[in-house]
Formats: C-alpha cells, structure tokens, sequence
C-alpha cells in the first residue's frame, strides 16, 4: 500500500514537474502550429479534390499519406518532449542532489522510479493520444476521412512514446541529463531511418537491405510500433491506389499490421529495459 | 474463550513487564561500514552509536569520509562491508527511515515547488500525519512563514538550507541527521540552528550533526566522533576527549627539581614564566594542591594558579597531527 502511494505520488509530482516547468506548454504551442497547419493544408487538399483534380481513391491515399506524415510529427514532439524530459528528472535530480533528500525517505528506490516512469507515461501518452485525436477531427472536419483503427492507432503511438522513454529511463539511470536525451532521441530517428531502408530494401526484393529494417525494429522498437499505427491510421484502399509493393518503399505508409507476436515482444522489451534501469538505479550510489 | 482471552492478556502483560526494562535501541548503530571508490578508500572499518535524545557530532577533515558514512546510515550510498542499524530497524529496510529527517549536504529542493508544497510532499513519503498547520508551524520555526508559498527557484542559498532544515524536521522524527547544516547561513540563522539542535534534544530527538564548525558541535554535542582518513580517530563524550584538565601556574625562581615535580604530575608546556600542566584523568582533586604545597616547598614563587581546558579545536588538531605524523612514519 505505501509503494503504490510512493508511486502514485511521485508519479503526480513528475506531472507535476512536466507542467510547471513549462513543457506542457512548449508542447500545447507546438501542437497548436502543426494542427493549425496541418488544418490548412487538408483543407487545400479538399478544395483540389472537390474541383475533381483528383479521384477519390487519390484523395483518400492523400489523406493517408498526410495524416501519417502529421502525425509522425507528433510522435516527434512526443519522443523529444519525454526523452529531454526523462534525462532531467532522474539524472538531473540525482546530479543537483534534489535526489538525496526524497530517497532518505522510507520508500523504496524501484517505487521511486517506477513513479517516475507512470508520470512520464500518463505525460506522453496523454500528448499523442490528445494530439493525435484533435488531428483526426482536423482531418474528418476538412476532407472527411477518419481512421479505420483510430483506437489502435492511438495506442500503439503512446505505446512508441512509452518504448522511448523507458529507454530515456534506463540512460538517465547511468549517464548525464542531456546525453541520456541526445542518445534517446538519436536511437529513436536511427531506427525510424533503418525502417526505411528496410522498407526499400522489402520493395526491391533485397533481403540483406530489408533485415536492416526487422533487426531495429526488435532492437528498438519505436518504428515497429510506428509502422502499425501507420497502418491503422491509413485507408485500406490505399494499397490498390498506390500499387502492391511500393507501399513497403514508401516511408508515411505502412504494409501489414503489427502481430500478436511482435506487441508481446514490445511488453517484454519494455519490463526487459525498464528492469535494467531498475538494477542500475539500486546500485546507484548517490 | 474467556478463559483462553484472560491467558493471552496475562502473558502480553507479562511480556510488556520484561520489555519494559530494556532500554531503547541506539538511534543510530553501525559496526564496520566500508566503502570503497576505485583504488581508494573512502571510509574503512567505521563503527559508530547515537543513543536516544543524544546529539552527536561528526569532526574530521576534507575527505575524512563523514559525508559517505552519514550517506551509507541513510541508504543512499552502499557499504561494501558493514552493518547499518535505524532506531532499532535494519536499515535496509526503507521503513527504518520512517522517523528519520535528513537534511543533506547539498541541499535542492524541487524548484518548481513552493516551501510549502515541498514540506506536503515530504510528509507524504514519509507516510506521516501532519496536519497543515503543524506544516507551517514548522516553516515558522526556520523563519519561512512569510515565504510558505514561494517557489523555491527564488530562494536564496540560505532560505534553501532553512527550507532543508524544515524539511528534515516536518514528520515528527525520531532522529535527525544534518550534514553541515550551517554552511550557507548568516550567524543569525547558526544561532537559530543551535537552538533547534538543542530544542530537539529536550524533546529526546537523537541528532547526528555533521560541521566543520568545532564551536557549534562544542556547544550542543553530548559527544563527539573523530573521523580521519575514513577511520574513527577518536570518540567519546566532551568530558571524555576534553577531560585531560589542564591548570596554567605563573612561577619564578623554579629550580630543576620543582620542574620536575611539575612534570611527574603530566605534560608540561612553558611559556615565558607560564607552566600548563596536564592534570591526570583520575585526579581525585587532590593534584592542584599537591603540586602547589610541594612546588612552595622547593622553593618556588607561585604567583598565580588557574584552571584550563583545551579546545575542542585543540584535540581535533593534535588527534589529525598525531595520526598524520602515524601514517608518515608508516609509509617511511
């Protein structure tokens, strides 16, 4: 009972933390800009499809293609926003010694960390689940597409923010607040570039170019996670459209949806990193 | 059932009656803490007790290893080797810091906080019941009230160290550790400190005070840990460290043989026609007049006799030298 309070409460506190330093803000300006350009640029998109410039199975690949590529940039902003946080909050408080008075505290140093992790969880979760739905009625309001698998969708972008923090977790555990940020935020665009390599390599046939893209995706999994959400945000028709294979060359869409398999190899890759952050925050000496 | 009941209150009543003549476990017990960074060691073999309501100070030069032995009692740093007991509780276990304030070194509170969401916060980790009011009383106590609902990132180093103080006080504990907690303070807020320190004794609070202030540990410490190069050099109670009495003797026609009756009694230091003699830690009060009745004799002109004491300062100093010039002549 009181290591759940010692989350819980710590967990409200990095909330806490989040907003008053300002983030949520930086965040809600940020979102405000890209929804408000992305309302524009869909609303372009409708006054070309309504001249009939375009059919509608065009028009809908385009809004697919669109909403992907905005919300990449959301999950963007989430990655950058969570890792640069995550470094701060545990490295940042363990170097400027405001660690030292809460862990003399009778709780446990896993409880600590655990509501650490909760808070930036709710925290960025919260920002892509809310961004990403807002973008969604941005979309249906100007060219009347909605997702097939908005839910799903959704959830496996919080599920991509969440993978990423936990690993912004397990460096802010061993290295500075800024590294541990750099090299999260870094890892997160190097495996988003290996995907699509591995994508083009899949369209063109080549095997050797294509594991590059299965092999990030099991290391880190934020593009696995990205390329089914991708795919839950897009028209199923767009395959016709845009044509068999090339769908796989295409970096803002998506082939397949994720397995079974690869969410249970997510859940485990997340308590797998999480555990190691664990370890290594215990045996911190501070 | 009863029957059963009436067995089970007599024998808890018996139990309460064996226990009721077992003193309190120490506040703070250790035996053998070792630590160690890379190659070098940073405290060896440190054993050391707090009793109930006693304060105790924590001496010892830059890198003496006080900070990390005050850091391994609270679970923050781990000992290689070595036991840590809290108010009776292994401190592994984190319950063992229920009743413990800690107010660090560095001390940083949350930024984005006001005082008094700092003290809210704390009194939640520690599980305590403190109303609202209690909280602030203990912010009047530093002399925060005014700035109760302040964000810290506006407070001075000073108001930090006061805040860490309420801090390290707010969930009624039972001991409370301070590590140099005067270091960022004016003399007004020392003297406030002490009065604290010493406040909290009359309330049976355990203290271990860790400053580089000898004056201040002088002047509230029942006793004192001497620490040199991670290693207890010396502890025990003022009385005990400062014990070693001294009487000053201004004399004039001393001959060879009253000066060394005067150093049959102890040590003796010459200055000028000034003689302080170090007065045997058995003395049963007889020495003084002794020496004077046998100094008159020998033909000595006594023309002044009175008490002395070493500083603490003065110990310290002679311990460190004492083990300096050791460990020199061992690497020699």
């Amino acid at each position: 009972m009181t290591t759940v309070r010692t989350v819980l409460t710590i967990a409200a506190l990095t909330l806490r933390e989040a907003s008053r330093r300002r983030v949520l803000l930086a965040l809600a300006v940020l979102t405000v800009v890209l929804l408000a350009l992305s309302g524009w640029g869909f609303s372009r998109l409708a006054t070309e499809s309504g001249g009939s410039a375009l059919t509608s199975g065009e028009a809908r690949l385009t809004a697919s293609i669109l909403l992907n590529l905005v919300m990449f940039g959301f999950s963007l902003i989430a990655a950058l926003g969570t890792a640069f946080l995550a470094g701060p909050t545990l490295s940042g408080e363990t170097e400027s010694g405001i660690a030292l008075a809460v862990l003399a505290r009778p709780i446990r140093r896993s409880a600590f960390l655990l509501g650490k992790w909760l808070g930036l969880v709710v925290f960025g979760s919260g920002f892509v689940v809310l961004a990403g739905l807002t973008q969604c009625l941005v979309v249906r309001w100007t060219v009347d597409y909605w997702p097939p698998d908005l839910a799903g969708a959704l959830a496996l972008l919080a599920a991509q923010t969440t993978v990423l923090l936990t690993l912004a977790v397990l460096l802010s555990t061993a290295i500075s607040p800024m590294a541990s940020g750099v090299v999260a935020v870094g890892l997160f665009g190097t495996t988003w570039v290996a995907g699509v390599v591995g994508g083009l390599g899949e369209s063109l046939g080549n095997d050797a170019v294509a594991r590059v893209g299965t092999v990030s995706q099991m290391l880190l999994p934020t593009d696995g996670l990205w390329q089914g959400a991708m795919h839950a945000f897009q028209d199923p028709s767009v395959f016709v459209t845009f044509g068999g294979d090339d769908v796989a060359a295409f970096p803002f869409l998506s082939e397949a949806p994720l397995t079974a398999s690869y969410l249970a190899w997510v859940a485990v890759w997340v308590a797998m990193v999480w555990g190691l952050a664990a370890a290594s925050f215990l045996r911190k000496d501070l | 059932m009863t029957g059963s009941t009436a067995v089970g209150n007599a024998a808890l009543r018996e139990a309460a009656h064996l226990f009721a003549g077992v003193p309190p476990a120490p506040a703070v017990w250790c035996s053998g803490l070792r630590k160690r960074y890379g190659q070098r060691s940073a405290v060896s073999d440190v054993s050391l007790e707090v009793g109930r309501g006693e304060i105790v100070g924590l001496l010892g030069p830059n890198g003496a290893g006080k900070t990390t032995v005050i850091k391994m009692l609270l679970g923050l740093v781990h000992p290689d080797a070595g036991e840590v007991m809290l108010l009776g509780r292994p401190a592994a276990d984190p319950a063992a810091r229920a009743r413990v304030g800690y107010l660090p070194e560095l001390f940083r509170y949350q930024p984005w906080l006001s005082a008094a969401e700092v003290l809210a916060l704390h009194v939640r980790l520690a599980a305590a019941d403190i109303s609202v009011g209690e909280q602030r009383d203990c912010l009047s106590l530093v002399g925060l009230a005014e700035r109760a609902g302040d964000r810290v990132d506006g407070f001075s180093k000073g108001m930090q160290q006061r805040l860490g103080l309420a801090v390290a006080l707010v969930a009624r504990p039972e001991l409370v550790v301070l590590d140099e907690p005067t270091s960022a303070l004016d003399p007004l807020g020392r003297a406030d400190v002490r009065d604290i320190v010493l406040a909290m004794r009359s309330r049976g609070v355990a203290v271990l005070l860790n400053s580089h202030l000898i004056g201040e540990v002088e002047r509230v410490c029942d006793r004192v840990v001497i620490l040199d190069s991670g290693g207890v050099a010396a502890s025990g109670t003022l009385l005990e460290l400062l014990g070693q009495r001294q009487v000053r003797l201004q004399l004039s026609d001393i001959s060879p043989a009253a000066e060394a009756r005067l150093a049959a009694t102890g040590d003796v230091k010459r200055a000028s026609d000034w003689f302080t003699v170090a007065v045997p830690a058995d003395d049963a009060g007889t020495a003084v007049p002794d020496v004077v009745r046998d100094l008159v004799t020998m033909g000595a002109r006594v023309h002044a006799v009175e008490p002395a004491r070493i500083s603490l300062e003065e110990r310290l100093l002679g311990i460190l030298r004492a083990g300096s010039a050791t460990r020199s002549g061992e690497e020699l």
